[in-house]
C-alpha cells in the first residue's frame, strides 16, 4: 500500500465526494416531499455544466484564471448554473410530474415520465442545443465540449506566497499536496449544504417542505400549499444540482450530453448510501461513496473502482437498510 | 434501476437506428440501381462511419479513395470506376445490411473498408460469401488477419506491429526505464496496451498498468498511480477524446513523463482536449502516414498537394491509405479486370509503390510493409517525427 497514494486520493475522494453529495441533495429532498425517484436530475445537472459553460465561454477571458479571481468566477459560474438548473427542475416538474400528480396517477407512471424526460433532454441538447451553440454540426454535439480557464497551482508550493508557508517542514509540503481546484470545490459545497440545512431546517419554506414530508395530508390541512411546497423543493435540488455542475466544470473544464448519466448514478447511490430522504445523509454518502471509490481504486485498480462502490453499498444495505443516517432521522428533516 | 433506464435507452436507441435505416434504404433505392453491371464502369464501394461519432478519421480515407478513383476517370479509360459510398456509421448491425445490399443490388466488384475492425468482423464473412474483395486503409485489428479470409486485404500494419514499433521506440529512442500503461478496455485499445506492455516487459522495463472508464471524466485515481510511480514515459491505448482528458489530468497532476499513445488519438482533438499547455512531450504512433511536406518521400508531397487542391483541407489520419487501396482496385481494372474474381487474383500478385508504402500483399492479405510513424505534438498540431525505425527526439 503507497501511503503517498492514499493521501492523493483522499484528497480526490472528497473533491469528488462534494460533487455526488450535492447532487445527491436533489434526489433526496425530492424523494422526501413526494416518494418521487426524480431520474430527470442528471439531466437538470447537465443543463447546469451547459449553462456554467456558456457562461465562462462568454467571459472571453484572455488567460487562466487563478486565486481570488477563480473564486469569483466560480461565484459567478455557481449562480448562473443554480438559476438555469433551478429553473428547469420547476419546469421540469410543471410539465412532466404534476400532470400525472394531479390525475392521481401511480408512482411508476411517474417513474417513466422521469426517464421519458432524461431521454428527451439528453438528446435534445445532442442534437439541437450543442451543434449551433458551440459550432459543431458535423459531430452532432458527440463529442466533449470544453473551455480551459481554470489556473490550477498547488496549495503549499506554488498557490499561496512563500513567506506563508515557507516555515512549513519540507516532508510536509513535499507530501500534503492540495491544488486549488479541489480545495475550493469542497469548501464550496460544504458551504452550501450548511446553507441548505439551516435553510430547511428554520425558515417558514424549510418547515413547510418538512411538514409535507412528513405527513402530506396533515400538512394540508395545517395550510400548508404542496403545489409550492413540491415548486421549491425542485427548484432547490436542482439550484443544488446547478452549482455541482458550476463546481464540476471548474474542476474538468468540460461537459457533454451525456455527462448527468454516471454522475446521476452515482450521486443517486450516494443518496440511497446516506438514506434517501435525508439531507445530511446525502452529504454522508457522497463523501463516503467518493472516499470509497478512490481509496478502492488504490488497493484494487481503477477498473474495479465501481466494483468496490457498489459492493460496498450492498453491503451497507443488508445490514443498515435505511442508509448510513436513514433511519432515526427520516421522519424529522425533510 | 441504473439497468432500467440504461435499458430504456437502448430501446429508444434501437427505435432511431430501425428509422434511420427505413430512410438510407430508401434513400439508396432510388439512386442508380445497378450501375456496376454494364461493361464501361464498375462500381467499388467505400464503407465506414462517414457521418457518425468517428467520421473525422474515416472522411479523409474516403477522399483519398475518390481522388485515386478521380485521376483515374481522367485519363479516359476503357473501362470506368464509380465508387458508391456506405455509410455503416462504423455499426456492424448497420454494415451488415449494408454490404449484401453492395454486393445484391450495387453489384460491386470491391470495397474499400470496412473501415473499423469491429465492423470489418461482421462484413468479412459476408464479402467471403459473395466474392467480393476488399482493402481497408483502417481497420487495424489483429484477429482479422488470422480469419483466412481469401478476399479481404489490409493496407496498413496491424495493432501488433504497431503496438512492437511503439514499445521499440519508447525503450530505445526515449529511453525509458519505468513505463506506466494505461487503457479504457475497448477492443482495440486493450488489444494494443497489451503488446505494448508485453514488448517492454520482454525487454527487461519496468511497466504498471492501469484502466480507465471510457464513460468517466475523472481519472484522478489513475493519476494518482501514475504519480506514485513516477515513470519515464506513459502509453496510452485508446481513442482521443479520452487521450486529450487524460493527458489534460496527468499534466494537472504533475506528471512531465513523455506520453504516448497509438493511432486511435492521431487527431487534432487529442491537443484541443488535452489543452495546448499540457501537450508538451506528446507522441503519438500510427501505421499510417501523414507527410504534406514530403520528409519520407516524394510521392506523398505530391499526393498532399493534389488533395488539397480537390478538397480544400489538409492530408489527416489514412487520407493516403484510403488512396493507395484504391489504387489497387485502379490498378486490377487498369490491367483489364472487371469481375469481382478477376480483381481478387490480380491482388494477389499486384506489386506497385504507393504513396504510404510498396502495395504487395501476402498470402493471409495482410500488406508486406510494415512501417510505423511517430507523430509530435507541436503549435497545436501532430507533424510527422518519422520512422520509429530511426526517427529522433526533438
Amino acid at each position: 500500500l503507497n501511503f503517498a497514494e492514499l493521501w492523493l486520493s483522499t484528497i480526490d475522494g472528497l473533491s469528488l465526494g462534494a460533487i455526488y453529495a450535492l447532487v445527491a441533495l436533489g434526489y433526496t429532498m425530492v424523494y422526501g416531499v413526494l416518494r418521487l425517484i426524480n431520474f430527470a436530475h442528471s439531466e437538470i445537472f447537465m443543463i447546469g455544466t451547459f449553462a456554467a459553460l456558456f457562461t465562462v465561454s462568454g467571459f472571453a477571458l484572455s488567460s487562466p484564471v487563478g486565486g481570488v479571481a477563480l473564486i469569483g468566477v466560480t461565484l459567478v459560474l455557481a449562480l448562473v448554473a443554480g438559476v438555469a438548473s433551478g429553473g428547469s427542475a420547476m419546469v421540469l416538474e410543471y410539465v412532466a410530474y404534476r400532470p400525472l400528480r394531479k390525475k392521481g396517477a401511480s408512482r411508476l407512471a411517474a417513474l417513466i415520465s422521469a426517464i421519458g424526460a432524461s431521454i428527451f433532454l439528453q438528446q435534445f441538447f445532442a442534437l439541437f442545443v450543442i451543434p449551433p451553440l458551440f459550432d459543431r454540426p458535423t459531430e452532432g454535439g458527440r463529442l466533449p465540449v470544453q473551455e480551459q480557464f481554470v489556473e490550477r497551482c498547488d496549495l503549499f508550493t506554488s498557490c499561496l506566497p512563500g513567506w506563508t508557508t515557507q516555515w512549513l517542514p519540507d516532508w510536509f509540503t513535499r507530501n500534503v499536496q492540495i491544488s486549488n481546484d479541489k480545495l475550493l470545490v469542497f469548501v464550496a459545497a460544504i458551504l452550501m449544504m450548511i446553507a441548505l440545512d439551516q435553510f430547511v431546517n428554520r425558515t417558514r419554506l424549510g418547515r413547510g417542505i418538512r411538514s409535507t414530508a412528513q405527513d402530506p395530508e396533515s400538512a394540508v390541512l395545517m395550510g400548508v400549499n404542496i403545489d409550492r411546497i413540491v415548486s421549491a423543493t425542485f427548484a432547490i435540488g436542482g439550484a443544488m444540482a446547478g452549482v455541482a455542475a458550476a463546481l464540476y466544470l471548474v474542476r474538468f473544464e468540460e461537459t457533454h450530453f451525456f455527462v448527468g448519466f454516471l454522475l446521476g448514478i452515482k450521486a443517486f447511490t450516494a443518496a440511497v448510501l446516506g438514506g434517501i430522504g435525508n439531507i445530511r445523509g446525502a452529504l454522508a454518502g457522497g463523501f463516503a461513496l467518493g472516499l470509497i471509490e478512490m481509496w478502492g481504486s488504490v488497493v484494487f485498480g481503477s477498473e474495479w473502482q465501481n466494483v468496490v462502490a457498489f459492493s460496498v453499498l450492498v453491503l451497507v444495505l443488508m445490514f443498515r437498510p435505511t442508509g448510513i443516517l436513514g433511519e432515526s432521522l427520516q421522519q424529522a428533516r425533510a | 434501476l441504473g439497468t432500467l433506464r440504461r435499458n430504456m435507452m437502448r430501446v429508444t436507441g434501437a427505435v432511431a437506428l430501425s428509422a434511420a435505416l427505413a430512410l438510407s434504404a430508401a434513400a439508396c433505392g432510388e439512386g442508380d440501381g445497378g450501375s456496376g453491371g454494364d461493361g464501361n464502369t464498375v462500381t467499388i464501394g467505400f464503407m465506414g462511419d462517414l457521418t457518425g461519432e468517428a467520421a473525422g478519421i474515416v472522411k479523409p480515407p474516403n477522399n483519398g479513395a475518390k481522388l485515386a478513383v478521380e485521376e483515374y476517370n481522367a485519363t479516359n479509360p476503357k473501362v470506368k470506376i464509380t465508387i458508391k459510398d456506405y455509410d455503416s456509421q462504423g455499426k456492424p448491425e448497420q454494415a451488415t445490411g449494408l454490404a449484401q445490399q453492395a454486393i445484391r443490388n450495387d453489384k460491386i466488384v470491391g470495397m474499400i473498408g470496412p473501415a473499423f475492425s469491429g465492423e470489418s468482423q461482421s462484413v468479412g464473412p459476408i464479402l467471403e460469401e459473395g466474392k467480393i474483395p476488399s482493402v481497408t486503409p483502417s481497420a487495424t485489428q489483429v484477429t482479422l488477419g488470422d480469419k483466412g479470409w481469401k478476399y479481404w486485404h489490409r493496407a496498413l500494419a496491424d495493432d501488433a506491429v504497431q503496438g512492437a514499433g511503439v514499445a521499440d521506440f519508447i525503450q530505445r529512442t526515449v529511453q525509458a526505464k519505468k513505463v506506466f500503461v494505461i487503457h479504457d478496455n475497448q477492443e482495440y485499445s486493450k488489444g494494443l496496451a497489451d503488446v505494448v506492455t508485453n514488448t517492454l516487459k520482454g525487454k527487461s522495463v519496468n511497466v504498471q498498468n492501469d484502466v480507465i472508464d471510457q464513460r468517466g471524466t475523472d481519472y484522478s485515481s489513475t493519476v494518482n498511480k501514475v504519480r506514485t510511480f513516477a515513470p519515464d514515459a506513459v502509453f496510452y491505448g485508446g481513442y482521443y477524446a479520452q487521450a486529450g482528458r487524460l493527458l489534460k489530468q496527468l499534466r494537472e497532476g504533475n506528471v512531465d513523463a513523455r506520453f504516448l499513445s497509438g493511432d486511435g488519438a492521431l487527431d487534432p482533438g487529442l491537443l484541443s482536449g488535452a489543452g495546448a499547455a499540457n501537450t508538451k512531450d506528446t507522441l503519438i504512433a500510427c501505421p499510417c502516414l501523414i507527410d504534406p511536406t514530403g520528409q519520407a518521400n516524394a510521392a506523398s508531397k505530391k499526393f498532399s498537394e493534389a488533395y488539397k487542391a480537390r478538397f480544400k483541407a489538409d492530408t489527416a489520419i489514412y487520407s493516403a491509405e484510403g488512396y493507395d487501396a484504391a489504387r489497387v482496385f485502379v490498378e486490377a481494372v487498369k490491367a483489364g479486370n472487371t469481375t469481382a474474381e478477376d480483381i481478387n487474383n490480380f491482388i494477389k500478385t499486384v506489386n506497385f509503390t504507393g504513396v504510404t508504402k510498396q502495395m504487395k500483399f501476402g498470402a493471409n492479405g495482410e500488406v508486406s510493409a510494415t512501417d510505423v510513424y511517430i507523430y509530435q505534438a507541436q503549435g497545436g498540431k501532430l507533424p510527422l517525427l518519422g520512422n520509429v525505425k530511426d526517427a529522433k527526439l526533438g
